[in-house]
């Protein structure tokens, strides 16, 4: 088989499901359903990440975010942001999956307002009870390998940790430990949240995670659809960049044309 | 008394009365609601949607009804 050959099949496979796209992306901040809907149609994206929300009682006929990205086409992804309990997310998640009938789900339980920063007890123990009631969860975590391996013992379907803190736009602090999750992992590993432009997301990929998930790099620059387009080129670059190999660095130049022949 | 006491319920933490002697899915059409756009939890308890028609709203019930909105 060529490499091209190679790369024309390149997908991805979670919890038995498997996706082309790479790039799963949040249906979160956008200014209207129209430009979330165009968004994540150029992106690409086969996943999006929704949360779960009470019904506005007073104004039931408020349009839906059903109404305009089509879960029998894109597959929705709920998640549990906004909840710092292992209880509050799995009563989320619960809700959810009656809500549209989907074991596979985004966990994500966080410490704090302020970082965001994932509380990886309630994690790991909201892992455990979600594994035992049948979800697949797909767990959002912080970049430490030792987590990511208790998480996967856990049951977790893939491991998703950040690059930096949620909204934050920092891109990858710290490419060693996504590095070692990568290697260490049986899972799919997917770098989720941080992102805040092209060039992160090719990074993530390029370290060889099987996907990266974002929303805010998308939905809060100045032109998002267009965003979400060079976010699915930064992807799939950054994957070509990954299964190519990249050359090794070195510390002073080499020249590109031959010496010999020199006049 | 009457067959059909009013019911006091809170529904997405907000007190609400209906007529005594409905199901579920009566009272989510009373609030307008098309049942297979959402989720709902009685008293902590996810009633599966096939279950809605069966289940009698009772006295004093706390119901959270939720749908998907936009999230990252």
């Amino acid at each position: 088989m060529t490499a091209q050959q190679d790369i024309s099949a390149d997908t991805w496979t979670v919890a038995g499901r498997t996706f082309s796209s790479r790039l799963i992306v949040g249906t979160g901040k956008y200014k209207s359903l129209e430009e979330n809907a165009a968004a994540v149609e150029a992106s690409g994206a086969e996943i999006v990440t929704v949360a779960v929300r009470r019904v506005n009682i007073s104004d039931p006929n408020q349009p839906m975010l059903t109404d305009f990205i089509d879960p029998k086409t894109i597959t929705y992804l709920p998640n549990t942001a906004g909840c710092f309990t292992a209880e509050d997310a799995i009563r989320t998640l619960r809700l959810a999956r009656e809500a549209g009938g989907w074991n596979l789900v985004k966990l994500e339980v966080l410490g704090e307002a302020k970082t965001l920063y994932p509380d990886m007890r309630e994690t790991l123990r909201a892992t455990e009870t979600l594994v035992k009631e049948g979800f697949e969860p797909m767990v959002y975590c912080v970049d430490d390998p030792i987590a990511a391996k208790q998480l996967e013992e856990a049951g977790a379907v893939a491991i998703m940790p950040l690059g930096a803190p949620i909204g934050s736009g920092l891109g990858i602090q710290n490419r060693v430990t996504i590095r070692l999750i990568v290697e260490g992992a049986g899972v799919p590993v997917l770098v989720d949240a941080g992102v805040g432009t092209a060039s992160d997301a090719a990074q993530a990929m390029e370290l060889g995670c099987d996907g990266v998930l974002m929303n805010t790099a998308i939905a809060e620059a100045k032109e998002p659809v267009l965003m979400a387009r060079a976010m699915k080129q930064a992807v799939e670059a950054g994957r070509l960049a990954y299964l190519a190999g990249r050359m090794q660095k070195r510390r002073y130049a080499d020249p590109s044309s031959p010496l010999a022949g020199l006049i | 008394m009457s067959d059909n006491p009013t019911l006091a319920i809170s529904v997405n933490g907000e007190p609400r009365q209906v007529s005594g002697g409905i199901s579920v899915a009566a009272m989510l059409e009373e609030l307008g609601l098309d049942r297979r756009k959402v989720a709902v939890e009685r008293n902590l308890e996810v009633i599966p949607r096939s279950l809605l028609g069966d289940v009698a709203v009772a006295n004093g019930d706390t119901y959270e009804i939720v749908k998907f909105v936009g999230g990252g």
